[in-house]
């Protein structure tokens, strides 16, 4: 559930501002009851801040931060279940969140995860198969252009494999990327057909 | 025992006009390549890559001879000279006060650009400075003009005329800029018994009509007498009007809201915000318009 408070704002941290980017500030929270078992802290352990970070270095890259000097883009993302790919979740909602916003992007931003269970290649791993000890391969892919926004290996992974487990990831991330234009274009649709000329 | 009423939102297909006008848009994502061919200069919401131009933001291409531009459905305002503003004082600075328009980043009211009693070109001296405050405070709202914009995208207002200055008692309505018409003058006296001030960036400003057009001392003082329960409830009718139009995705302009407002008053004031009956008054008003222009 990602909210970006309507785009840039200048903040406070006047501090920090930059004379001739934008600041991307994230933050992820997960609810109480998104897991097996309620967890105790929802904000300010280790995986949020980890999670967090990595949101913020996808999204500076995706967003054109040279349009804004001095602003701060916050995104604040919040899950409300958790089943594996959380960070992928995160990523895809913050993209939509993010063109809704109307802030400037240079794609759309589609990730998934992907691992090996015996040699063949599983993609959007759920949480009993990423617990399972496995290789996991993260993904963030800009679908038009193929570049690569982050991409994350835990655990070993023979070289070999590499290609396989890639491939199964962008061909995850491009069927998101189909889904969510999709939808994009049909609220495009919409709004234009309402609001008239 | 009190009757409760409960309603369960189900979802709603928004009525649009019947016949599309106009020609077919050409709608982008972002990335998506809007075209290669280089003769094209690029506007707002695009940006060049490896000689193809690629929309960043969702939204319509607009062409105006060369330049492409891709306007995006809801963005914050963005300044242009002349255009009227309603904003908020956020913070009083040492010339200057802090205006929040709906925009990146915060406008500025000079200390040099407002209208202080005593005549027009008085010399700005260190008690005026001082006695900032006592004109406009935090959280104030006023009504203001655009004189020019920083390189950055900062707009810079003034209050130089006397239609401009401090706003007294009304109501606030905080809408998405795109969804305001520009028109030739933004404040109108509706006959219905209200006037409104529409911002171009999306603050909208719903006042009773004042009786005389006194000529005060540079729009700061402010009338606090009690307005009385007609023109509350006209003021009330007309903001959820608009909210109603806005929810419709209507555009606002005087006709619009007055057409609107006709449409509501079979209904009651708190009425107006269930679903459908939004949607019925907003098909009325949308018939009214286009029967206006065929």
């Amino acid at each position: 559930l990602p909210s970006v408070p309507a785009p840039p704002q200048m903040r406070g941290s006047r501090s920090k501002a930059l004379p001739d980017r934008a600041v991307v500030n994230c933050q992820y929270s997960m609810a109480t009851f998104s897991t097996g078992e309620r967890r105790r802290r929802p904000h300010g352990d280790r995986q949020a801040g980890e999670l967090a970070l990595h949101l913020k270095q996808t999204f500076e890259a995706a967003i054109l931060t040279s349009l804004f000097p001095r602003s701060q883009i916050d995104i604040y993302v919040q899950v409300l279940q958790a089943d594996g790919g959380n960070y992928c979740a995160c990523v895809n909602a913050a993209t939509l969140a993010v063109m809704d916003a109307g802030i400037p992007m240079r794609d759309y931003v589609c990730a998934s995860t992907a691992g090996l269970a015996e040699d063949t290649p599983l993609a959007d791993l759920s949480s009993p198969e990423e617990a399972a000890g496995g290789p996991r391969l993260v993904l963030a892919l800009l679908p038009a252009s193929g570049q690569i926004a982050l991409l994350q290996l835990s655990a070993r992974l023979h070289q070999e494999r590499l290609e396989a487990a890639l491939e199964a990831a962008g061909e995850a991330c491009r069927a998101l990327h189909a889904v969510m234009d999709r939808v994009v274009r049909e609220r495009l649709r919409e709004v234009t057909a309402l609001m008239g000329d | 025992m009190a009757a409760i009423t409960m309603r369960l939102p189900v979802a709603r297909r928004a009525v649009g006009p019947s016949a599309p006008r106009g020609g077919e848009k050409h709608l982008v994502a972002p990335g998506d390549t809007i075209t290669t061919d280089t003769g094209y200069m690029r506007g707002h919401g695009t940006y060049v890559d490896e000689e193809k131009l690629i929309a960043s933001v969702a939204g319509a291409v607009e062409r105006v001879n060369k330049l492409v531009c891709v306007k995006a459905l809801k963005a914050r305002y963005n300044g242009e000279v002349g255009d009227i503003v309603v904003g908020r004082i956020t913070e009083v600075q040492q010339k200057r006060w802090k205006v929040e328009t709906n925009s990146r980043l915060d406008s500025v009211l000079l200390l040099s650009s407002v209208n202080l009693p005593g005549g027009e070109l008085r010399r700005r001296s260190a008690e005026d400075e001082l006695a900032m405050r006592d004109y406009l405070q935090e959280g104030d709202l006023i009504s203001a003009e655009v004189q020019s914009v920083f390189s950055d995208g900062a707009v810079s207002l003034h209050t130089r005329s006397l239609k401009y200055g401090k706003l007294a008692q009304g109501v606030l309505v905080q809408v998405s800029p795109s969804l305001v018409k520009r028109q030739k003058t933004h404040f109108h006296d509706l006959p219905c018994g209200a006037s409104v001030i529409l911002g171009n960036n999306g603050f909208i400003w719903i006042y009773p009509t004042p009786e005389q057009k006194d000529e005060e001392a540079g729009g700061f003082t402010t009338n606090l007498e009690p307005v009385p329960l007609s023109d509350r409830e006209v003021i009330s009718r007309l903001r959820n009007c608009i909210v109603a139009l806005v929810n419709q995705k209507l555009m606002l302009f005087d006709t619009s809201i007055l057409y609107c407002y006709e449409a509501s008053l079979p209904h009651q004031i708190k009425d107006i915000l269930k679903p459908e009956v939004e949607e019925e008054i907003v098909l009325e008003t949308r018939q009214k318009l286009l029967d206006l222009e065929g």
